[in-house]
């Protein structure tokens, strides 16, 4: 199966194989660049095959993740994944990319990802699983709401990049890995689950103001 | 597969409309449309990032959709085409990357082709080969440009273009000036069909004996679009109702004075004999025979495809896509970028 995740400034795909009781990836690429998303994953995606010897029409699955991550780099994962599951006629599965890191953490942990305008895509893991939903707010905003949960540890680019005003010490792990992908969406390809719409968490709304009342086009001498 | 007739899948994503084409050679066969114009309407203009979303929602069902109307399947397709550029860059990115997942998916070649050559190269599919050179006139809510046209395949020469408002720009802020809807064009066209063209005298923009040296083909709408709000406030602050139908039909008239005007003196000036105009303007009822009653006192060919395919779509892709392929240019390779500044000097990626 292929695997994609755009939603960090980690370009990252990988061939993976589910077996009944595991899964193996194969070959795996990340990239880290925040602005060349759709530059780089398809030439990654070809060379994962290459390596692997897998033809296309061999991939019995698409996974990927569905963010929340900024905008257009997130799309660019799901729309090839969307382009994928159409042509071969073959199921996708989302992940929550947040989940993903999230799966490689013990004990309480917060999971922060850097939404860009001085914000974070965040939640709190406890053991691997998730304890909140994912959203998205300023650091400043994050650190008073995690007081309850005792949270001991950060991962993620966000936790990394906002470790102070977070006042959580922050992981090695920057990045979804494409194991933890896998893993999370395992036991659906094993169940030959039913394909899932890749709907991406976008969590905020569009940029965009109603246009105002009309300006006055006759200075205020000719009126 | 056959070059001369290459069966070409043509994915549009630069605006506000998702679309895919099919064509065979200068046949078209399929033409999908998903629109987002009317999530846009109330910011009257299109936000990018609204595109951007609906065009994630709506290219794989436009692709079915194409596909079950072209009676045929993905294995059947020898080439994707898809616009790399000029257009909003997000809106861009999401058609780029689709058809990369789909030419890698299927192993087809793909080609990243210029959208401004597409609304040239879009013609061919109504009414044949292009006879080379050509004028082309493009006008539409993003672009207003005059090109020579000698070979689609190998790039355009720009002659002009716009300095300020993209033509159809000019009739969104006069059409939400006069409380008609977005887009203007329709409303505008509509409205102006009762009303007396010549019963305001508009600015036509640089067109006076200085402009015509350094702006001979250039265009302005700004000073236009200016006019028309203060003659309309003038109106309302006078008391005086505002006669809607003939505002609307004299700064059309306008507009369209400006665009023949310039297209014809391009044509006259390189000795051609053909004049293309492509873009969601050459829908305008007021253009088109503007053009073709100016242009044959010269004995120069209007060439005008149907409005639908004026206006942005997918067919247009595929038509210059065809055209690639039928010329043995080399596919392009799979880390080309979405350029949202592509010039028009560059047919293909
Ligand atoms: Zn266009």
């Amino acid at each position: 199966m292929l695997v994609l995740d755009t939603a960090t400034p980690a370009v990252t795909a990988a061939l993976a194989e589910i077996h009944p009781s595991g899964h193996a990836v194969l070959a795996q690429r990340a990239t880290v660049d925040g602005r060349a998303h759709g530059e780089l994953l398809a030439p990654q995606i070809d060379e994962l095959l290459a390596e692997a010897g897998v033809k296309p029409r061999d991939l019995a699955a698409v996974v990927a993740g569905v963010g929340p991550g900024p905008f257009t780099g997130l799309r660019v994962g799901l729309v090839t994944a969307a382009s994928f599951t159409m042509a071969l006629n073959i199921p996708a599965y989302g992940v929550g990319t947040l989940d993903a890191l999230g799966l490689r953490t013990a004990g309480r942990a917060l999971v922060a990802t850097d939404a860009r305008r001085r914000e974070v895509y965040w939640a709190v893991y406890a053991d691997g699983s998730p304890l909140t939903g994912p959203a998205v707010d300023k650091p400043a905003d994050v650190a008073p709401r995690l007081a309850g949960f005792a949270v001991i540890t950060a991962v993620g680019e966000g936790a990394a990049k906002y470790a102070d005003v977070l006042g959580l010490p922050a992981g090695d792990l920057r990045y979804p890995d494409p194991s933890a992908i896998v893993e999370l969406a395992a036991q659906r390809v094993r169940d030959g689950a039913p394909s899932e719409p890749l709907t991406p968490l976008y969590l905020r709304r569009p940029d965009a103001v109603e246009p105002s009342a009309r300006k006055p086009a006759l200075s205020a001498s000719e009126r | 597969m056959s070059t001369s007739e290459p069966l070409v899948l043509g994915i549009e994503s630069s605006c506000d409309e998702t679309g895919v084409g099919i064509v065979r050679g200068h046949t078209l066969l399929a033409d999908a449309l998903a629109s987002s114009v009317d999530e846009h309407a109330r910011f009257g203009g299109v936000v990018p990032e609204v595109a951007s979303r609906a065009h994630l929602q709506a290219l794989v069902p436009t692709l079915h959709r194409a596909l079950d109307e072209a009676g045929v399947t993905l294995a059947d397709i020898d080439a994707i085409a898809v616009t790399a550029g000029p257009g909003l860059a997000g809106a861009l990115l999401v058609g780029v990357a689709g058809a990369k997942g789909l030419a890698l998916a299927t192993e087809k070649p793909i080609y990243g082709v210029n959208h401004l050559a597409a609304h040239v190269a879009v013609d061919t599919l109504e009414h044949g080969p292009l006879p080379a050179p050509a004028i082309a006139l493009l006008v539409s809510g993003g672009h207003s440009s005059l090109l020579r046209v000698d070979d689609l395949t190998r790039g355009v020469t720009p002659l002009g273009a716009t300095i300020d408002d993209a033509a159809g720009e000019a009739f969104d802020k006069v059409a939400r000036l006069l409380g008609m809807p977005f887009p203007g064009g329709p409303p505008i066209d509509r409205a102006a069909r009762d009303g007396d063209p010549l019963a305001i005298t508009f600015p036509r923009g640089l067109t006076g004996p200085k402009d015509l040296v350094e702006h001979r083909f250039d265009f302005s709408f700004s000073g236009l679009k200016t006019a028309v709000a203060r003659w309309v406030e003038a109106r309302e602050r006078a008391g005086e109702p505002v006669p809607v139908n003939d505002v609307a039909a004299s700064f059309q008239h306008a507009v369209c004075d400006v665009l023949v005007r310039k297209a014809i003196d391009a044509c006259r000036t390189q000795g051609i004999d053909t004049l293309v105009i492509g873009g969601g303007v050459a829908a305008n009822s007021r253009l088109k025979a503007m053009a073709a009653e100016r242009a044959a006192e010269y004995g120069i060919t209007v060439r005008v495809p149907r409005p639908k395919l004026c206006t942005d779509n997918g067919a247009m892709v595929a038509a210059l896509g065809s055209h690639l392929v039928a010329a043995g240019i080399t596919p392009s390779k799979l880390d080309f970028a979405a350029d949202s500044a592509m010039p028009l000097t560059l047919v293909g990626v």
